[in-house]
């Protein structure tokens, strides 16, 4: 047996973390694609900024593969974030991990920004790249059985199900990867989705290759059922207009993501999903807080995009500074 | 070495210079037979060349089964992380913490050697004030990048109260105790074999579950 080991960058930095004491021109609160960039291009522009996150990464660190980022043909979610990790880590950015945030207090001048870690950090701008998170199905059963067969990230959860039955819900690109990932490790994979595949072709071509996995298209998941585990879905089969049961030991929901803004629905205007709505500069409606990524009303989630809006918010925050 | 790489090593390296106190593992292993025994003995033997303030010692269950006792171990293999003097600071891994676990295993030596991360006074005084005797179990799977966050949190409270105990448990090594946890999502962090919690909670989640364990 082979070890792999997937050791993060920034994380492991211990000696340089955000200082409570300090007024920093902007934190920036996320680790992602958007968050990094946005390090990387403010820190370029001599503007003292910091970091807080989660987990470095981000969403993308849940991701077997990526294959659509300009200048790498392959390779997984991990070591492209580390990649990104690793050049930001040449700006000794200082950053603060595991931490997630609790509120901002914005004043006209002064952002506070309170993390769970029981600080308070202070900056003259904001840049929120927090991402998202799984959207859930929100059907009956769902949140009983979660935990318990149901399950939102294919990568941690698919060795449990090594050798047995899984549903796969959804039908864009994170689905069909989980799909095909998933295809390796259990006894077969069903992917189940409401419409037809929004996936791209290439993931579909591949995924119709593999003899262990059957599609139902046009079949909408209603409710989610078992007994101390989960077992099954009942869907509706939209072509026969008939209602199906299908068994499985486990049930990935893949079916898209939520901005993670809750938090700051007090401070900036969010649209009807939650995105924090920016302009063309990334600017939010709150004077010196900025938002890039996921999180924001920009129509296309993807890594190559939320890291040039990453790096048009630090530009704005820039401009930003320069003229307080 | 045949498991860190020459990058990974350099960086482990650099890590470990912000190390302040000696910091001793304790291997267990079983000698009757173990299927990732050797390989977590060859890891933590490279681990050990990383810096002079970390040593290794090896054990059987078996044959040393009073200093396993002494331990709480009962799986193999099994990492103890002990300070200096040889103390038991609370901080297990079952199953070995590679993949992203050896951001915990990491963070876990930072820890011991006394160059952790801090908190605010207020939250590691409401961990201090924990009076009852409280194992945190952290399931985890070596894909999962949130689970280290979950297992270095329990750690960090192990550490900082000596009625808690914190153990990393990778699922797919101990497969049967997972089931009998019912894990089918990680990180699965379960409370002295009762209230669990599921994902990577914040800090203040595993305090509220741990302030309301009856004693």
């Amino acid at each position: 047996m082979g070890l792999d080991f997937n050791l993060n960058g920034i994380s492991n930095e211990k000696k340089n973390v955000l200082d409570s004491d300090t007024l920093y021109d902007s934190i920036i609160l996320g680790g992602g694609p958007a968050g990094l960039n946005a390090a990387l291009y403010a820190k370029r522009k001599g503007l003292n900024v910091g970091m807080i996150a989660g987990h470095m990464g981000g969403q993308v660190m849940d991701t077997s593969s990526v294959e659509n980022y300009l200048g790498f043909a392959s390779l997984s979610g991990q070591n492209l974030m580390n990649k990104f990790e690793e050049h930001v880590k040449g700006y000794a950015v200082p950053t603060t991990t595991g931490a997630l945030v609790e509120s901002i207090e914005n004043g006209s001048g002064l952002k506070k920004i309170l993390a769970d870690n029981g600080k308070t950090y202070k900056a003259k701008s904001v840049i929120i790249s927090t991402g998202s998170r799984p959207r859930h199905l929100n059907v009956a059963g769902e949140m009983e059985y979660s935990g318990k067969g149901v399950a939102y990230c294919a990568i941690c959860d698919g060795p449990l199900f090594a050798g047995r039955d899984v549903i796969v819900a959804g039908g864009g690109n994170s689905a069909v990867e989980a799909a095909i990932d998933l295809s390796k490790i259990a006894n077969t994979v069903k992917i189940v989705h409401r419409s037809q595949f929004r996936a791209d072709k290439i993931l579909i071509d591949k995924l119709n290759e593999l003899d262990n996995v059957k599609v139902y298209l046009e079949t909408q998941i209603k409710e989610v059922g078992g007994e101390k585990f989960f077992t099954h879905v009942k869907a509706l089969d939209k072509k026969s207009n008939k209602e199906i049961l299908i068994m499985a030991d486990g049930l990935f929901v893949e079916i898209g993501y939520l901005p993670k803004s809750e938090i700051f629905g007090n401070v900036v205007d969010t649209n009807e999903k939650g995105e924090i709505i920016v302009d063309a500069r990334g600017e939010t409606s709150a004077k010196g807080i900025f938002a890039a990524g996921d999180v924001t009303n920009g129509d296309y989630k993807q890594i190559v995009i939320s890291a040039a809006e990453g790096a048009k918010a630090a530009l704005s925050v820039n401009d930003y500074i320069n003229k307080l | 070495m045949a498991f860190l790489n020459e990058d990974i090593s350099k960086q482990i390296k650099g890590i470990f210079d912000s190390m302040k106190d000696d910091v001793k593992i304790a291997l267990f292993l079983n000698k009757a037979g173990c299927e990732s025994c050797e390989d977590a003995k060859g890891y933590m033997e490279e681990m050990t060349e990383l810096s002079e303030k970390i040593s290794l010692s090896v054990y059987d269950i078996v044959d040393e089964s009073a200093k396993a006792s002494e331990l709480g171990v009962e799986l193999t293999p099994s990492i103890v992380l002990l300070d200096g003097e040889n103390k038991d600071k609370g901080i297990k891994f079952n199953g070995i913490p590679a993949g992203h676990e050896i951001n915990s295993f990491i963070s876990g030596i930072l820890e011991v050697s006394g160059a952790g991360q801090e908190l605010s006074s207020e939250m590691t005084q409401r961990i201090k004030n924990i009076d009852k005797p409280v194992n945190i179990k952290v399931f985890v799977t070596l894909g999962c990048p949130h689970c280290p966050g979950a297992v270095s949190k329990a750690h960090k409270i192990a550490l900082l109260n000596p009625n808690v105990n914190a153990e990393m448990i990778e699922a797919n090594t101990f497969g049967e105790l997972s089931q009998k946890f019912n894990v089918s999502g990680v990180p699965k962090i379960v409370f002295n074999d009762g209230p669990d919690l599921i994902g990577d909670q914040p800090i203040d989640a595993f305090i509220d579950a741990m302030e309301k364990l009856s004693a």
